[in-house]
């Protein structure tokens, strides 16, 4: 991996996207005509709730008893000795109820689709994290709750497939296009147009169309909230660096935010880089995209010369799409976060670093934060302070690490 | 070559709705889709959509998500739509082009504006984006004297029934349905409803498309509709068939059969 170092910060005047959703020309509302009612009645519900002092009593209630918040901050000292002696803190997003961030954007949607008077839930999901949540939250608010996932993921995660349907939700495989993540968002889509007077789509990630990317943000951000008290809590100074994976971008804008007013934190965000950026077999957007647009926003995107949608690889599912959130482009083309691609071989390096250095088995996708961090740290030198988002768990990759390492895994496998 | 007011001039004249077909460029294969879309002029309709292949039609159903993957598959390229639309345009009837939005954005809003007319096009019916979103188009599109063709849904409300019409110019497409493409068995009453708020702010002509399949529902539309849009029906037509002959023979007489349903009179 190489990471530029940040350009000299600029500054943004205001970080919110404008009242229609655009940071800069990204972001915005590019969707079928049918669908800009449900989303102005999304806006609304979202607009009224977040200051509705009964929502977010429900909503922290139920952060604190139900998903384990706050998550703690780990000091990992073992690991930082791989880090060139930088201090590394992770934020454990892995310990929350399902395994990651996911549920923190899914308990504060599930509420809203009670409030609009919904019974009925869509999500779409790649690696099955986001499937999971939804499936728990709507069987923990009786909600009825179909997942799209891909054909092609259903096979990947399999378990996660058998925990979406033990918690009562229907898995629809889906067998068009690369049968990946983002032909499940075109099948909830055409869903959600279909049946939208009942039913809520649940979009998992800082995309798609507005609200979509301000909403998810700031069910996420509390991440950033908690972490940035913490750290000052811990180290009584602000981080000199904060780090996270970028799929779709929710858990990194969940932890960036807290920290885009404070211009003396640098901010990275690394994004699949598969094979290598080189070889086309990646999810590196903005160093292998372009701006287009996709899924109901313009961002970066991996296009053709025709704007068809290029197919993205990674070996972690949940960062193998070939959009990325409007606001991530936004902060890559004003350099208030840099972004920089991590190889499948350089995740996996860190992933079973993070297993033996740590005690914590990591997602894949993590673990790209993690590979990241630790370059950051050497750049930055042994008084650095760097902060990583740790997204999820590893439970769900067990096989695809066994097998990277060639570990016997038992039945099952990648 | 006659143009969409010219041809809603005479369909009302004639106390018709109007018949505009749809079917993707490049499937089966680039001669062959023009080939048929000559057939569906041939058996009677009055104007042609020809679709822009895209990776990621998420208003489409499975019938045209089939014929767009194959015409992907054949490498059919955003030239080959603007070559469509001219070889269709020497026919004389109104040709557009119904596109997601990225393609054109990439091939650059101007730039596909420009070539569009200059293949003798008549306007663009855009899936998936709304006015608000299309500042640049509307500019091009006026500059270039194209048709820019928003849809209306039954979930519009009336404000925005009076944004996007007064955005739009040709026509106004009325989506029958909630939901995406394909064929349906029934005109659901939402379709006249929607027609009926749509009349209420403006005096463009209103074309009904999504589900129509029959000659039948082509007539209980013409009832109220000054256009009906058939898309999935042609298609099917196409991929069902034993041959690319074959199957241009079934797209002409269903051109046939709904150019009945609409209300025969006059020719093309
Ligand atoms: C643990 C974990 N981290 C990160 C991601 C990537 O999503 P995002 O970029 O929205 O955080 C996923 C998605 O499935 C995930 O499961």
């Amino acid at each position: 991996m190489s990471i530029d170092s940040p350009s000299q910060q600029t500054s943004v005047d205001g970080y919110d996207a404008d009242s229609t959703g655009h940071w800069g020309r990204f972001g915005g509302r590019f969707v079928p005509e049918a669908l800009v009612a449900a989303l102005d009645e999304l806006t609304a519900a979202f607009e009224q709730a977040r200051t509705d002092p009964d929502f977010i009593a429900t909503l922290a209630h139920l952060q604190r008893t139900y998903t384990g918040r706050p998550s703690p901050v780990t000091d990992a000292a073992r690991l930082a000795e791989h880090a060139g002696g930088a201090r590394i803190l992770l934020k454990r997003e892995d310990l929350n109820h399902t395994g990651s961030h996911k549920i923190n954007n899914v308990l504060g949607q599930a509420l809203l689709t009670q409030r609009m008077g919904k019974t009925r839930v869509i999500a779409e999901t790649g690696a099955g994290q986001h499937g999971v949540a939804t499936a728990t939250a709507c069987a923990l608010l009786g909600l009825e709750c179909t997942v799209y996932m891909g054909a092609e993921d259903t096979r990947r995660q399999a378990l996660n497939v058998a925990r979406m349907e033990l918690l009562g939700a229907e898995v629809v495989a889906v067998e068009t296009g690369s049968q990946t993540l983002k032909d499940a968002i075109n099948d909830a889509m055409r869903d959600w147009v279909t049946t939208v007077d009942r039913t809520h789509y649940i979009l998992g990630t800082v995309t798609g169309p507005h609200p979509f990317p301000t909403m998810v943000r700031d069910f996420q951000r509390v991440i950033g909230d908690e972490a940035r008290q913490q750290v000052l809590d811990l180290t009584g100074a602000l981080p000199d660096a904060v780090v996270a994976c970028v799929g779709g971008g929710s858990n990194a804008m969940g932890i960036f935010t807290a920290f885009l007013g404070d211009v003396g934190v640098r901010l990275y965000g690394f994004e699949a880089g598969g094979d290598g950026v080189e070889t086309g077999r990646h999810a590196a957007r903005m160093a292998g995209g372009s701006p287009g647009v996709l899924h109901g926003t313009r961002t970066y995107v991996m296009q053709d010369e025709m704007g068809q949608t290029v197919a993205s690889h990674s070996i972690s599912a949940g960062l193998d799409y070939p959009g990325v959130g409007p606001q991530h482009a936004w902060l890559h083309e004003t350099g208030r976060a840099t972004y920089a691609p991590v190889t499948d071989a350089e995740a996996m390096a860190a992933f079973e670093l993070v297993c033996r250095t740590e005690g914590i088995i990591p997602a894949i996708e993590s673990a790209h934060a993690v590979a990241g961090a630790l370059q950051v740290g050497r750049d930055l030198g042994p008084d650095a302070v760097v902060l990583v988002n740790l997204s999820g768990r590893g439970d769900k990759d067990v096989a695809t690490a066994a097998s990277w390492f060639g570990i016997s895994a038992g039945e099952g496998g990648a | 070559m006659s143009s969409l007011p010219e041809l809603f001039e005479r369909t009302r004249a004639e106390g018709r709705a109007a018949l505009i077909g749809y079917l993707p460029a490049g499937f089966p294969t680039v001669d062959g889709a023009i080939d048929a879309m000559v057939a569906m002029v041939e058996g009677g309709v009055d104007a042609i959509e020809v679709g822009l292949p895209y990776s990621d039609p998420l208003l489409d159903g499975p019938t045209i998500q089939a014929a767009v993957d194959r015409a992907l598959q054949t490498g059919a390229t955003t030239s080959d739509v603007l070559d469509t639309v001219r070889a269709v345009a020497q026919t004389g009837v109104p040709t557009l082009v119904m596109s997601y939005w990225n393609p054109i954005e990439r091939f650059g809003v101007d730039r596909f504006a420009h070539a569009l007319a200059e293949a003798g096009g008549s306007g663009v019916i855009t899936a998936d984006i709304t006015p608000e979103e299309a500042g640049d188009w509307l500019t091009a599109s006026e500059r270039e004297g194209l048709a820019r063709v928003f849809l209306v849904a039954p979930s519009s409300t009336n404000d925005r029934i009076a944004l996007t019409t007064a955005a739009a110019s040709g026509f106004v497409y009325a989506a029958a349905v909630m939901g995406v493409t394909g064929a349906r068995d029934q005109v659901a009453p939402a379709a006249r409803e929607l027609v009926e708020r749509t009349r209420a702010q403006t005096s463009l002509p209103i074309c009904v498309g999504l589900g129509v399949s029959s000659g039948g529902q082509a007539a209980e539309i013409a009832q109220f509709a000054d256009g009906v849009i058939v898309g999935s029906a042609f298609v099917r037509a196409l991929l069902d068939a034993e041959s690319t002959e074959a199957g241009i023979e079934g797209v002409r007489a269903l051109a046939a059969e709904l150019r009945v349903g609409v209300g025969a009179p006059g020719g093309t």
